[in-house]
């Protein structure tokens, strides 16, 4: 393992010294073509290499020899055009062999020769057709598989939370009580101003367009209905989704990766008691909590804004509320959020179980909780508006 | 510096001084190190000694607090940004797991350097791409693989083509064969000792791997009590009176290693 003088031949500081410029040149005078290697073979002239090795015409020689003497330095770039030199002229019939300057060119390029395979750089297309169709197949299995083991997830938690209920003793108070610090506490500031921010666009565009009708008193109804019936709750469950849901797939879906869920299996610990229904149980407890709070934001708003734009005083403000009967809109309210928190943790903690131990797919699932809980949000809520109003509420 | 005939105690990287802090910790307390032309160095040293962080100082990665690094004679803190990128131009770097990148395949991987340094016909980046492939010990198969498809010691070898596609004459590796199973760790030893030979490579080695030490690297440097504690080859280490170097190489698994190499006898 003796270091060798000569092998700084390819070692090269990059940008130190200058590329003397390769040639190649061409003796064809004797019964043997003589290709007469010049200057820098090296990475950096490739482009000039690449033709100079692309110029070379054997005439009638039957034999041929490269000569490296006067080569500077040799890099494996340079003697793999070397050698697709060799190739080339192999092919069409004629002998070549090789005269080194030194051995550290020998064995570069017979490193090389030894290196030459074919090698795809992608993997191979199919047929556009073929791939269509067998992507949309693979796309309906996995959807109708996700959405199988995604009812078997729902039916076994539902399961733990019969046996927590039966048994009482089970359940983790400390997770619990952590994640409704998480969940909901600390998603209170974030709340409550986006409410306060969307209450009072409420009463300002909406105070615009009544005004043609010279009802502006009716920003009230807008911004007290809108908020108890709708906005309240889906404001603060698309905030959770989008806060929380993600955060539940990505805990739950790293301590998968780094195999904690396996050794609480082990430890016989059931993870869906310690990790699923803890925050299954916080965000029923706390969206209905920030709904409300939601609901009293976006009224705060929609009342400054009403004071500021037109002069109702908040008096008036709170009068024309009382006389409206808006305990129905905050039950509805209520009763959704219950519902939304319900998808929201069950999709985030699916997701985060069904982490498949790559980096990746951790990324992957938490975007699908996230994506998948609003979807389902806004579903839900079209249902529930199509419901509230047949039974006429 | 010129290209040729050079003597092998010249310096490719010269560290002196080298002071690295983290908040309160001091990882680094004046460390001098140097690693020569032609060279397989070891660096070794506990947990959590700084290894990585003495690698990343040197690459340009972690800006160290004091001191001077030198590599090919340049003071690797006083470099334009220009400067910066061709100085990276001559080094190659394999992190630990390998670091391909996943979105695109083997021989992708390889081609991505190519594609950042220089124009070349796509026939010839092609070509480039499979001779390294085939240059690390992949077999052709592995070129149009995504790296989720590859087991940890082909990932090590395609980093490797990687970090070797601008035929750089200095490459770090970083923990190359932690993790592997013995007889993969023993064909990457061996892989690297090759290329070393064949390509006239400079080798930054940061490894724990006992055999790696005993089997393919020149000298060692041992990192220790925030600085090198001792530099030598490992004759010269097994001598040492530094009680950490005692007990590093004269412990259980490093006797078993070296009487592997059947060099037992004097210590």
């Amino acid at each position: 393992m003796a270091f060798r003088g000569e092998t700084a031949v390819a070692t090269r500081p990059a940008g130190e010294d200058e590329i003397s410029p390769p040639r190649l040149r061409t003796d064809a005078a004797g019964a043997a073509l003589r290709l007469i290697a010049e200057g820098d073979w090296v990475v950096d002239a490739a482009g000039t290499l690449e033709k100079l090795v692309g110029r070379v015409r054997p005439l009638t020689q039957t034999r041929a020899e490269i000569d490296l003497c006067r080569v500077g330095r040799l890099d494996t770039v340079g003697a793999w055009l070397l050698y697709r030199l060799e190739r080339g002229l192999a092919a069409a019939g004629i002998a070549v062999s090789y005269r080194y300057a030194n051995d550290t060119q020998r064995r570069i390029v017979e490193h090389v020769r030894r290196s030459d395979v074919r090698c795809d750089i992608e993997p191979p297309e199919g047929h556009v057709l073929l791939t269509l169709v067998e992507d949309i197949g693979v796309a309906t299995l996995r959807v109708v598989t996700e959405f199988g083991a995604l009812l078997a997830f729902v039916g076994y938690v539902f399961q733990r939370i019969g046996l927590s209920i039966l048994h009482p003793s089970r359940i983790r108070l400390t997770p619990l009580v952590h994640q409704i610090e998480v969940v909901g506490f600390r998603a209170i500031p974030i709340v409550g101003l986006l409410s306060f921010l969307i209450g009072a666009v409420v009463v300002n565009q909406g105070a615009v367009q009544l005004r043609k009708f010279g009802a502006e008193i009716l920003v009230t109804d807008l911004v007290s209905f809108g908020f108890l019936r709708e906005l309240g709750g889906f404001l603060a469950a698309i905030i959770l989704a989008g806060r929380s849901g993600s955060a539940f797939a990505a805990e739950i879906g790293s301590m998968v990766m780094r195999e904690e869920v396996d050794a609480l299996k082990t430890l016989g610990i059931n993870p869906i008691d310690v990790l699923v229904l803890p925050r299954l149980v916080a965000m029923v407890l706390v969206l209905p909590l920030l709904t409300f709070f939601s609901d009293i934001m976006g009224l705060v708003g929609g009342a400054l804004m009403a004071w500021l734009q037109l002069d109702l005083t908040v008096d008036q403000f709170i009068n024309r509320l009382a006389e409206m009967s808006l305990l129905r809109e905050l039950y509805i309210g209520l009763i959704k959020s219950l519902f939304f928190a319900g998808v929201i943790s069950v999709s985030g903690c699916f997701q985060g179980m069904t982490v498949a131990g790559t980096a990746e797919s951790l990324g992957r699932n938490t975007t699908a909780a996230v994506v998948e809980s609003i979807f389902l949000v806004i579903v839900l809520d079209a249902f529930f508006a199509i419901f509230f109003t047949t039974i006429g509420w | 510096m010129s290209g040729n005939g050079t003597t092998s105690d010249e310096a490719i990287i010269r560290v002196r001084g080298l002071v690295n802090r983290f908040g309160a910790q001091t990882i680094h307390d004046g460390v001098d190190l140097d690693v020569r032309r032609g060279e397989i160095l070891g660096v070794v040293g506990g947990s959590g000694s700084g290894k990585s962080v003495l690698l990343k100082s040197i690459i340009g990665l972690q800006r160290p607090e004091a001191g001077c690094i030198e590599v090919f004679g340049r003071d690797q803190a006083h470099l334009s940004l220009a400067e910066a990128k061709a100085a990276r131009r001559a080094w190659g770097v394999l992190f630990q797991e390998g670091a391909l990148f996943s979105s695109l395949t083997v021989a992708q991987n390889v081609q991505v350097p190519l594609r950042e340094y220089l124009s070349l016909s796509s026939r010839l980046m092609d070509e480039i791409a499979a001779y390294k492939i085939a240059m690390v010990g992949l077999a052709a198969d592995a070129g149009p693989k995504y790296p989720a498809a590859l087991s940890g010691g082909m990932k090590r070898r395609a980093g490797l083509a990687r970090a070797l596609a601008l035929d750089p004459p200095l490459v770090f590796l970083d923990e190359p064969t932690a993790g592997l199973d013995p007889i993969s760790a023993a064909a990457f030893d061996q892989l690297i000792m090759e290329l070393r030979d064949t390509l006239g490579l400079t080798v930054f080695l940061v490894t724990h791997d006992l055999d790696s030490l005993f089997t393919i690297c020149d000298r060692i440097a041992v990192l220790a009590d925030r600085k090198i504690i001792a530099t030598g080859t490992i004759d010269e280490l097994l001598h040492c009176d530094h009680p950490w170097v005692k007990e590093y190489f004269l412990g259980p698994r490093s006797r078993a290693a070296l009487a592997a190499r059947g060099g037992i006898g004097h210590v």
